[in-house]
């Protein structure tokens, strides 16, 4: 970890007169949440590894209007997106990875109608294209042989269809990969969609997070996986509500390919 | 006089399918108050969908138990209706068994038939345990009480009575058949059609006389179409709508990605508006919306849904496998897909008979979708998650309702949570749902 991360801003590489591979785009969580950054870091470290020729946005990022969008907010949601989209295009953007499934979800289906239109995967399906393509060897390291448990993203899955990428990934660590009673198709949210991170939740008898958190509990992991900044902070939530952090962690598949490469 | 039963039951017939015309007019009528979405792109991938979700019940078996005897219950009842066919020549025409000349085949079908009548019959006593007995949560929720619970229990009974008659009858038949009866037994005194189930009925009657026994098989014959026809009508009041409406259901659902969610072209305009440095503020509007108010945004009310939704609430089984899947309802939050749909349903049904009564208008009355029907709590527990959707057997979008009137919510009403709208007064000043400086965004690079 001694090495400095390079992470270039497209104003950059403008200046340069080059255009990067893939722009990666950051996301709100993943700029502003502590937590969050860490998988930032992590997923940066390893794109560095692969020699990734990428870029971020830095300053010219904005809210991609998820949460606005969900909350009803259409006005806001296309006012952000109408904006991003215009710095998107000034730099000719072809390709964004994102580590954030609700930023994926938008930009890659709620953009195009209003004038983006670009190849948008979430890290987790880059992670795997760059194993397919060799330029990324990962192995099991210290996660080799732990029960590993994903909690599938409702925007990554559900919402898009991509439930195998991540799974692809956990499995090249050599994991024992164990699923929920809710996976895929019918998994359970984390509680924190449809903007409900940003608000009280409404009265009940449990939050999302803790039943969420429970269903993991049952089949006994050592670490929960996850990809999604939003996921992770509900997950992590309730592991600690269910004073179980000195046991299971919570984890980005992204941190856990750098660790296991000891980035 | 001979041929008063013939008149009767062409009379019984044009009476049974004209009121059955006169609910589905006014079904196209209500679901026409929508507004206008344009479902007709990628018409294989639609077939493809109805075929496999519709007819061949894809989703219905992801929960094996109910799926399958559903699956049983649903072919008995597209099998048992080829019969109609024959009933309804024979009762037109007075003859007996007019298919008879089939021969081989037509053992065959009868048999089928029966063997059929007795899995329903089955399935539909299992199915009425499950929801009476066996404490399932889903059938316990408290959209579920009253009207709801009468209706569902009232069809399992309707089926059992049917399928009661349809063997009484075959049996009957049978025995006739054996006694020689005129009219019923062939020329060659070979029995017409198998009766591997009414058989075992068939020697309980043994005893009676033939006069008796064509009484007891006219009676049979007579209930068996009655209630067919009594059936027909009452499925426009009732959750079973969706035996029709789930063709037409999966057919227009949404065949995007579920998580895209729809961009409202009314804002776009003004957003284009908005950030185009070249436009005018005080130009006149295009000509298009020159007249009238502006649109409204998101949907209070049904009108202000559009078809598709309005389809889907006539269609809701109102199984509430949307409602246990979803994470709010799991967690003891008001919120229940099922209810919406439900909840959509009545409304357009109260408007519906408002128009009726107000020779083709709707007058206000006074109340709305939002608050009168569906409240705010429950709009705002959603976290979008789609598993209502996923969930549904047929194709049904809860979500899309409940972002509808989200959008009203906030973009008329301004009546979001207040948290909620730190959150996006943050977005609009600073780029994130946080009070964090845009300029920052980069921090992380450096930090350690
Ligand atoms: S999308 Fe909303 S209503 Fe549907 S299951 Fe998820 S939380 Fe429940
Ligand atoms: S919306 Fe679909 S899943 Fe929900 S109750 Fe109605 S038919 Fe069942």
């Amino acid at each position: 970890m001694s090495e400095t991360l390079k992470v270039p801003t497209m104003a950059e590489y403008m200046a340069q007169g080059k255009s990067p591979e893939v722009l990666f785009w950051v996301g709100c969580a993943g700029s502003f949440d502590d937590r969050a950054k860490k998988i930032t870091k992590a997923f940066a470290r390893i794109l560095n590894k692969a020699n990734v020729d990428f870029a971020v946005l830095g300053a010219e990022e904005s809210c991609t209007g998820d949460p606005a969008k969900r909350a009803g907010n259409e006005f806001l949601f296309q006012m952000q997106a109408v904006t991003n989209i215009e710095v998107l295009n000034g730099y000719d953007i072809k390709k964004i990875v994102t580590a954030c499934p609700h930023c994926f979800n938008t930009l890659k289906n709620e953009y195009p109608s209003l004038g983006g239109n670009y190849d948008v995967v979430h890290h987790t399906q880059f992670l795997k294209s760059l194993l397919d393509d060799g330029r990324l060897t990962v192995e099991g390291g210290k996660f080799k042989g732990k029960r590993i448990t994903f909690h599938d993203p409702c925007y990554l899955g559900r919402a898009n269809g991509v439930y195998e990428a991540p799974r692809d990934l956990l499995r090249k660590l050599d994991v024992e990969l164990v699923e929920m009673r809710k996976c895929k198709t019918n998994g359970l949210c984390c509680g924190a969609g449809g903007a409900q991170m940003f608000k009280e939740p409404e009265p009940g008898n449990k939050d999302v997070n803790i039943e969420r958190t429970e269903q993991a509990l049952e089949v006994k992991p050592d670490v929960i996986a996850a990809g999604c900044p939003f996921c992770n902070t509900m997950m992590t939530d309730g592991i600690k509500g269910k004073e179980k952090e000195d046991s299971i962690e919570v984890m980005d598949i992204a941190e856990m390919i750098a660790s296991a490469e000891e980035l | 006089m001979q041929y008063i039963p013939n008149i009767v039951f062409i009379i019984a017939l044009i009476l049974g399918v004209g009121f059955f015309a006169k609910n589905v007019k006014k079904l196209l009528r209500n679901i026409n108050l929508g507004r206008d979405i344009d479902r007709s792109d990628n018409k294989p991938a639609r077939w493809k969908n109805m075929a496999k979700i519709a007819l061949g019940q894809y989703k219905m078996v992801k929960r094996p138990v109910s799926g399958i005897i559903h699956v049983i219950v649903y072919l008995g009842f597209i099998i048992i209706n080829i019969e109609v066919l024959e009933i309804i020549i024979d009762g037109i025409f007075g003859t007996h068994r007019i298919f008879s000349f089939l021969g081989g085949f037509y053992d065959f079908l009868i048999g089928t038939f029966e063997i059929f009548a007795a899995l329903v019959f089955v399935g539909v006593v299992i199915f009425w345990i499950r929801r009476n007995v066996m404490n399932i949560k889903r059938f316990m929720a408290r959209e579920m009480t009253s009207w709801p619970k009468l209706d569902a229990n009232l069809i399992l009974y309707f089926e059992m009575v049917l399928m009661g008659l349809f063997l009484t009858m075959n049996a009957a038949d049978l025995q006739l058949q054996i006694q020689g009866a005129d009219h019923y037994a062939s020329t060659t005194g070979e029995i017409m059609g198998a009766f591997p189930i009414s058989q075992y009925i068939a020697p309980l009657f043994e005893g009676m006389s033939t006069s008796s026994l064509v009484i007891l098989e006219r009676a049979a014959w007579w209930l068996h179409i009655l209630g067919i026809l009594v059936f027909l009508n009452y499925l426009y009041y009732s959750k079973h709508l969706h035996i029709l409406l789930a063709f037409p259901n999966t057919w227009y659902a949404k065949l995007k990605p579920q998580g895209e969610f729809t961009n409202v072209e009314a804002v776009t305009k003004e957003v284009m508006l908005m950030m185009d440095p070249d436009a005018d503020p005080f130009a006149a509007p295009p000509e298009d919306e020159a007249e009238g108010e502006p649109e409204k945004f998101g949907a209070s009310d049904v009108m202000d849904l559009n078809w598709v939704q309005l389809m889907n609430s006539y269609s809701c089984t109102e199984c509430g496998r949307c409602t246990s899947e979803c994470p709010a309802n799991q967690t003891g939050k008001l919120l229940s897909p099922r209810k919406i749909m439900m909840d959509t349903r009545d409304r357009l049904e109260t408007v519906g008979k408002n128009i009726d009564a107000n020779k083709g208008v709707f007058i206000p009355d006074g109340k709305q979708l939002l608050d009168d029907y569906i409240t705010k709590e429950e709009l705002w527990a959603c976290t979008t998650c789609n598993a209502c959707v996923e969930a549904c057997p047929i194709g049904i979008d809860p979500l899309s309702i409940i972002m509808e009137m989200r959008r009203y919510m906030v973009m008329e009403e301004s009546s979001a949570p207040t948290d909620l709208n730190n959150a996006m007064t943050n977005i609009e000043n600073n780029g994130a749902p946080w009070p964090f400086n845009q300029m920052d965004r980069g921090n992380w690079i450096s930090e350690n």
